[in-house]
């Protein structure tokens, strides 16, 4: 079945079998193999990508339904220079085998733009805002991205720095 | 995951004639469904995408709301009229699921999500609801998240979801466009169908019938809580949870909507509870009298004793909230 699509700013057309994930179809027929397939059941968020500037599970999702979205994987998060999130995890070492990376860099910075959209989260104690992103909303916010190497610490610091709510170290 | 026809709805009406035939299925955010099918627990030979059509979006409707098959749970739980006349819903969605799958997840597909009952998932085990007929591995195996209310001898598999039990506390109906072209509104009580001798079959609907919007009237009650009790902090299923919408006049109780997820085999509701409550003054003895008709009719297994307690404890806790 013939797709079209827009991966990292590049248009991108394939024909696949419809049974392909967009987590497949990245990594397999594009040769993009940032986005990890931990579990390929939607519970540890390895795969997340940006879909139409929405984080989503990229291998809970058929390729062939994404005609004309435009998707953004870890490689297309900056050009050339690591975007200010990417730096802040390496500075703050967020990570350490760094299999979750892909998906925590991808879901932080949808993460950042739904909390600037004025989205709120279960940890709201308001749900009419404002969130600022304590430690708990940011827990709360960030779940959907298990790190089994538990680098919590380094992830917590790396996104609070770079949504201007963490400590200046 | 085995090979399908994959379909690309053009309109509603399209969409149901080509799901009107055994074993196809609607796919909208994809979210349980493909996990399902990865797995081989659903075999769809059809998929019909209705992702791209237009349902509406959330707009008003009366002193009411009304919101697109296809509205995803994360644009319903930040809506802002959701979120300030039925905060009740806005909780309820964000209390379930991880950001990703909010963002995937749909308002019509999250009303179909299926039971998280590992034995379901175990193709290698007896479910009547996986194979009728095939018996029930549950009963008397591991239990944890499974049902106590509205359970047959032919299974105790529990509706998983929160977004249904808000809907439910809040008279929500649901607007189906029936295969061969009719609309029909449901009320949320009509839609769910317990597991009885065929567990197999989860709602009203038949091949091709094609859930179109969700309908929220105007709240009878001001006071609306969700409170959600889980085994983790966070992207977890309920073990109980409660919907609570309620309305004080003169310190009496005039209005209460009571539902309970984590506990029913459907998003549970049962008038008798929000019967024993309207027209009385909040007390603990108030509160233990509707526990108690909450769980007169519970039947739980070794491992699901648990909740009988912890129902009577957060329904009490949410209703000393409610009532303040």
């Amino acid at each position: 079945m013939n797709l079209s699509f827009t991966v990292n700013r590049r248009a991108r057309t394939l024909d696949i079998d419809p049974r392909v994930s967009l987590l497949d179809a990245l990594r397999d027929h594009l040769h993009l193999t940032g986005s990890k397939k931990g579990c390929d059941h939607g519970q540890c968020g390895a795969c997340t990508v940006l879909v139409n500037g929405r984080r989503i599970n990229s291998c809970l999702s058929l390729a062939v339904m994404h005609e004309g979205d435009e998707i953004v994987t870890v490689e297309g998060l900056s050009d050339g220079a690591p975007s200010p999130l990417q730096a802040a995890f390496v500075k703050h070492d967020g990570f350490q085998c760094g299999f979750c990376t892909p998906g925590q860099l991808c879901s932080a910075t949808g993460m950042l733009d739904e909390i600037a959209e004025g989205w709120p989260s279960h940890a709201s104690a308001d749900l009419d805002g404002p969130y600022e992103l304590t430690q708990a909303e940011l827990s709360e916010r960030m779940s959907g991205n298990l790190c089994r190497c538990s680098c919590y610490p380094g992830i917590n610091a790396a996104i609070r720095e770079t949504a201007g709510t963490g400590d200046a170290t | 995951m085995r090979p399908f026809d994959y379909v690309r709805a053009e309109d509603p009406v399209s969409a149901s004639r080509a799901a009107a035939q055994a074993n196809a299925r609607f796919i909208g955010g994809g979210t349980n469904l493909l996990d399902l099918m990865k797995l081989e627990v659903m075999a769809p030979e059809t998929l019909v995408d209705v992702s791209r059509l237009d349902f509406g979006g959330i707009a008003e409707d009366g002193d009411g709301l009304r919101i697109g098959a296809t509205v995803t749970n994360s644009d319903v739980a930040a809506d802002a009229r959701v979120r300030r006349t039925w905060p009740v819903l806005s909780r309820a969605l964000l209390s379930g699921a991880s950001g990703q799958l909010r963002n995937k997840a749909t308002t019509g597909g999250n009303l179909l999500q299926r039971t998280r009952c590992p034995y379901f998932y175990d193709t290698d085990t007896a479910c009547n609801k996986r194979r009728p007929g095939s018996g029930c591995a549950a009963m008397g195996g591991e239990t944890r998240n499974h049902a106590i209310l509205g359970t047959s001898d032919q299974c105790i598999a529990l509706y998983p979801g929160d977004m249904a039990v808000a809907l439910r506390a809040l008279d929500a109906t649901i607007d189906v466009q029936r295969s061969e072209g009719a609309a029909e509104r449901f009320s949320m009580q009509d839609f769910y169908r317990l597991p009885g001798e065929t567990p197999d079959i989860e709602t009203v609907l038949a091949p091709g019938d094609l859930i179109t919007a969700v309908h929220l009237p105007a709240p009878k009650g001001d006071r609306q809580i969700y409170r959600k009790v889980r085994d983790r902090a966070s992207y977890a299923f309920a073990l109980v949870s409660v919907a609570a919408v309620v309305r004080m006049e003169g310190g009496r109780i005039a209005h209460a909507a009571i539902g309970f997820g984590g506990l029913g085999t459907v998003p549970w509701r049962d008038p008798d509870v929000d019967a024993v409550l309207v027209g009385e003054k909040p007390s603990a003895a108030v509160f233990d009298a509707a526990a108690d008709t909450l769980l007169r009719g519970a039947v739980p297994e070794e491992g699901t004793q648990f909740k009988v307690p912890l129902a009577r404890r957060v329904l009490r806790a949410v209703l000393e909230e409610a009532t303040a």
